[in-house]
């Protein structure tokens, strides 16, 4: 009780929030792709009407429908924050976080259609094989590379320096990226946007001195040439990586062998 | 909380009938996952050293430059200038092939467009092709047809006879 705008609020809030809760609930249908290999082979849409507050995420009305209504419906997530890049997803045909889109943006007056993202195996439901994923990251040594004796102190960098590859450090590897990307969709063997996203993380680190090598790796047949720069990795980038402009960096170093 | 559930399997009676599939598949029996075309797994091939992939990249950029000029100005003269295209005749053409400059000029437009062409398809056959002997045959035709056309223009442009009967 120690201001006045307390009090009001207090009084009256519970009998607000009461009929506040039931009324500014909606009604919405999620169409979501179905899949289990243990019950038929080919995969379905399945429509879910539920009632959820249009200010909730796409991953609030997946937990109402697994805990609610249907627990077999299989997603992943982890953090639900949008940093831990587990519940990447096509949602009304593009790739988002479920974590990070609230139900008002995407229109909830129609049916929102959510699938497994594409260009990767589907396991069951909205679970797909993310190995060939994480081989291609794997493939472009995503960690630092130095040669000599360790230094007694820490390795020192300027603040430009940082700087410089500032944008793709913010990778989560959510896979939104890769598989958004039409040449991945018809040929695994591309290393992929988020591949090459973590590879000028390090090939543009002041203290790396890998660069070389990663830079090998990306001039192979299946590097950064195949890159067709449709930037749907850049459109799908929950994070607002510039993927497109860190492929082309990645080509122009290539080319300049200049990093 | 209401709830409808609708399966478009269940609405259109097709081969995704649930009733069919429960006596095929089980827990110790699924069903085959589709697998997307050349995945990538522990055992595909290491990077291959090389530049080709970058000089085809560049070659794709430097010779697109050059035919903007090429053939915006093939394009002016042979349709534009000097009473269009009805002004195309033989003798026009034995004309402008006298002078090594127009040679050299077609020459050079004949070269960049058709390996521009062509290297632009072997990208779309590397992209779209799923099995490796398509991709083998129809880069092996696009190769063929390439090869036959740039000769066979570089043939007719330096043993051309303006006095041919």
């Amino acid at each position: 009780m120690s201001t006045a705008t307390l009090d009001k609020n207090d009084s009256a809030g519970p009998v607000d929030s009461a009929e506040n809760s039931a009324s500014h609930l909606i009604t919405l249908t999620l169409r979501i792709r179905r899949f289990n290999p243990e019950v038929s082979e080919d995969a379905q849409w399945q429509d879910f009407t539920l009632k959820i507050d249009p200010k909730d995420r796409v991953l609030d009305a997946l937990h109402q429908i697994k805990w609610e209504q249907d627990g077999t419906l299989t997603f992943r997530r982890s953090c639900a924050h949008g940093i831990c890049g587990s519940d990447a997803m096509r949602i009304n045909g593009r790739n988002r976080l479920a974590c990070k889109t609230l139900l008002k943006d995407i229109n909830p007056e129609k049916p929102i259609t959510v699938e497994p993202i594409k260009g990767l195996t589907v396991l069951k439901d909205l679970v797909v094989d993310m190995e060939p994923f994480f081989q291609a990251y794997r493939d472009v040594m995503p960690f630092l590379i130095t040669n000599g004796n360790e230094p007694t102190r820490e390795r020192y960098q300027s603040a430009a320096d940082r700087e410089r590859f500032d944008d793709t450090t913010k990778c989560i590897l959510c896979a939104a990226c890769t598989s958004s990307c039409p040449v991945f969709w018809n040929d695994g063997q591309y290393f992929g946007p988020a591949a090459i996203v973590n590879a000028h993380r390090f090939i543009f680190d002041s203290r790396d001195e890998g660069g070389e090598q990663r830079l090998e790796i990306l001039n192979d047949r299946d590097g950064v040439w195949r890159c067709r720069t449709t930037f749907n990795c850049t459109d799908a980038c929950p994070r607002g990586i510039e993927v497109t402009k860190a492929i082309q960096e990645v080509k122009r170093a290539l080319i300049t062998r200049r990093f | 909380m209401s709830t409808t559930e609708t399966t478009e399997a269940a609405k259109n009676d097709g081969a995704g009938e649930p009733t069919d599939s429960v006596t095929l598949y089980d827990v110790d029996h699924p069903a085959p996952v589709i697998e997307p075309p050349r995945k990538r797994t522990a055992k595909t091939p290491k990077a291959s050293r090389g530049n080709f992939e970058m000089q085809t990249w560049l070659f794709m950029r430097l010779s697109g430059i050059v035919l903007v000029v090429l053939v915006l100005g093939h394009l002016l003269i042979q349709l534009v200038l000097d009473g269009g295209v009805s002004k195309i005749g033989f003798a026009f053409v034995a004309g402008r092939w006298a002078s090594p400059f127009w040679q050299v000029w077609d020459l050079a437009m004949l070269w960049l467009a058709m390996l521009h062409g062509a290297n632009g398809l072997r990208t779309v056959i590397n992209d779209y092709a799923e099995r490796d002997n398509t991709r083998f045959w129809l880069k092996m035709l696009l190769y063929t047809a390439t090869v036959f056309t740039v000769l066979l223009g570089t043939l007719v442009i330096f043993t051309f006879d303006p006095n041919i009967r």
